[in-house]
């Protein structure tokens, strides 16, 4: 009895263990591809260097050089960093004012709004790209940064507000009555009290909303076309790997000057992103 | 309270969010509807045509089928792996690292995991040395070098899942981690002093409790998969019989410039998605309640 528990402790680590690395590997050999020289790369297997790990000089980062001013890798970090930081500010912002509203406010025709704006959760992108990319046209807003930034907020807004709101109704009344007893007027009341408690509450979905536009392909894809110096990452890298098919060495770079960003994030605030998926998906 | 006045306050607090949604999702969902019903510039009525074109052309059949078979497979592994995951790595003092790892994926764009899945699957013929790490590994066990993105149907469209699944387990196993958690201890110790084996604890105790999440879980996938664009877009770009509907809307857009199709394709995307999120609230209420 206690040998064949011990055999199945071991089984379940083996698991466990060749699982993980199953994980891993994908995003290691391209880590390891991308600091090899381009003769090393194009001809052998990266695992062969494994061979001899402790060998610094096979390892050289000529291929992010050219990668990032060559194939414009430089300018599409930029465009993501512009892209991606107000495409986060303005929806999280936005949805904030609209949650606390919908919450914490009497008016005309509440639930009948509230319900329009989180039924829009439903909508596919697809549904809307051809109505807005003609308006884009006419007003001149496509190809541009701004163009963008106000799609992602709208595109957010629905599942923002959805759990803002969740967040908002959560708090105690009695908090907000004392503080217009006290006589605070509703705006120092939404930033001295409601934003404050819903620190973690932001932080999760400023993360989540981070991460998507971050790594958002579609949205720029059709909002700012293919044109180098507005480009992000995303978009960047999905051209590279049609204009440089075989070139791994290059590719290889480009994907992990395209992914170091968010899997730094990630790891440094994992915290957060689980509590935003878990009161997403699972609580109502 | 303030009173009174708060029509006003409403109109600043909640007008932007209301002109955002109003005018990027939900003008654009009735217009692409109508333009569905009207020929590639939207100038002329032309009926049905465009639907009969979705559901009779060959390339949108193929691209149905393909949905079809990501739905299955694509839901059936994250979900289970992440329940596997889920109640494995419970038991084990690195979990928080395995975790980490697992669900690591999650944080990388689908064009960067394209990327990196791309170079697992590269192919190189036999005389040379092999760069993907799959045929080199098919090489070791004895076979010949397979071109993974291009042998169709089955091993190309496997190969692209594979992707998704490496992606989406992860969000699949905290889910269901935090719902492996949730399951109160005392059934779970009143089972085992009934003497249940391990298998009769998870097939009577686990599965049972967890059933709700794994649902949910489940459909959330589903809806993930009737939307997948960016992993075909990378990897094969649709060729070699890998289109996926959300694909075939982009290409009728952009290369085709046919935005009569493009409308009704994404129309029919909708009505796919509608009743499987409507689904997914209800059950989150029921579970809620």
């Amino acid at each position: 009895m206690e040998s064949r528990n011990l055999f199945m402790r071991m089984l379940m680590h083996a698991v466990i263990i060749i699982m993980v690395l199953i994980w891993v590997v994908p995003t290691l050999g391209i880590l390891i591809s991308s600091i090899r020289p381009a003769s090393d790369v194009l001809n052998t297997g990266w695992w062969t260097v494994f061979k001899s790990p402790l060998e610094v000089t096979q390892f050289t980062v000529e291929n992010y050089e050219s990668i990032i001013e060559r194939a414009g890798m430089g300018t599409a970090f930029r465009n993501s960093v512009i892209i991606a930081s107000v495409g986060t500010l303005l929806p999280v912002t936005t949805a904030a004012f609209a949650a606390f509203g919908f919450s914490r406010l009497n008016f005309w025709g509440k639930r009948f709004l509230f319900g329009i704006i989180i039924g829009l959760i439903v909508v596919p992108l697809q549904m809307t790209f051809i109505p807005v990319l003609r308006v884009y046209h006419q007003v001149g807003l496509s190809g541009t940064f701004l163009g963008v930034w106000l799609a992602h907020t709208a595109y957010g807004l629905p599942f923002a507000v959805f759990m803002l709101h969740n967040f908002f109704s959560a708090l105690p009344r009695d908090l907000f009555e004392a503080a217009y007893i006290d006589g605070a007027s509703l705006l120092s009341v939404f930033f001295r009290i409601a934003l404050p408690l819903s620190v973690p509450a932001l932080a999760s979905l400023i993360i989540f909303q981070f991460l998507w536009v971050w790594n958002d392909l579609l949205v720029s894809l059709i909002y700012l076309g293919g044109t180098r110096d507005v480009a992000p990452l995303t978009v960047r890298l999905a051209s590279l790997v049609g204009s440089y098919g075989q070139d791994w060495h290059l590719l290889t770079a480009a994907a992990f000057i395209s992914i170091v960003v968010p899997v730094v994030v990630f790891i440094g605030l994992q915290k957060y992103f689980v509590r935003g998926i878990l009161a997403g998906s699972v609580k109502s | 309270m303030i009173k009174g006045r708060q029509n006003i306050w409403a109109v600043l607090f909640v007008g932007p969010a209301l002109f955002f949604t109003a005018a990027y999702l939900l003008y654009p969902t009735i217009n692409t509807i109508g333009l569905s019903f009207m020929d590639r510039y939207s100038e002329n009525f032309v009926g049905l045509q465009n639907f009969i074109y979705v559901f009779t052309s060959q390339t949108m059949l193929t691209a149905f089928r393909n949905n079809v078979l990501w739905l299955v497979v694509f839901t059936f592994f994250t979900v289970s792996l992440g329940l596997l995951f889920a109640i494995l790595l419970d038991r084990v003092r690195y979990e928080k690292i395995a975790k980490t790892m697992i669900f690591m994926p999650m944080a990388i764009s689908f064009v960067g995991a394209g990327v990196i899945w791309k170079f697992i699957y590269a192919y190189r013929p036999p005389m040379v040395d092999q760069l993907g790490i799959l045929n080199q590994v098919v090489i070791w066990l004895g076979g010949e070098p397979i071109g993974w993105l291009i042998e169709r149907p089955w091993v190309n469209n496997l190969a692209l899942i594979v992707v998704g699944i490496w992606i989406w387990t992860g969000f699949c196993m905290v889910i269901l981690s935090a719902a492996y958690r949730g399951i109160p201890q005392e059934i779970i110790e009143a089972a085992k002093v009934d003497g249940a084996t391990e298998w009769q604890k998870f097939r009577h105790v686990v599965l049972p409790s967890m059933k709700p999440t794994i649902i949910v879980v489940a459909v959330t996938m589903v809806v993930n998969v009737l939307k997948i664009f960016d992993i075909v877009y990378v990897m094969t770009n649709g060729q070699f019989g890998t289109e996926v509907i959300a694909n075939r809307m982009y290409k009728e857009m952009f290369a085709f410039t046919n935005f009569g199709r493009a409308s009704a394709i994404a129309t029919v995307l909708f009505l796919l998605i509608v009743p499987v999120i409507i689904f997914n609230v209800r059950r989150m209420k029921e579970e809620g309640a």
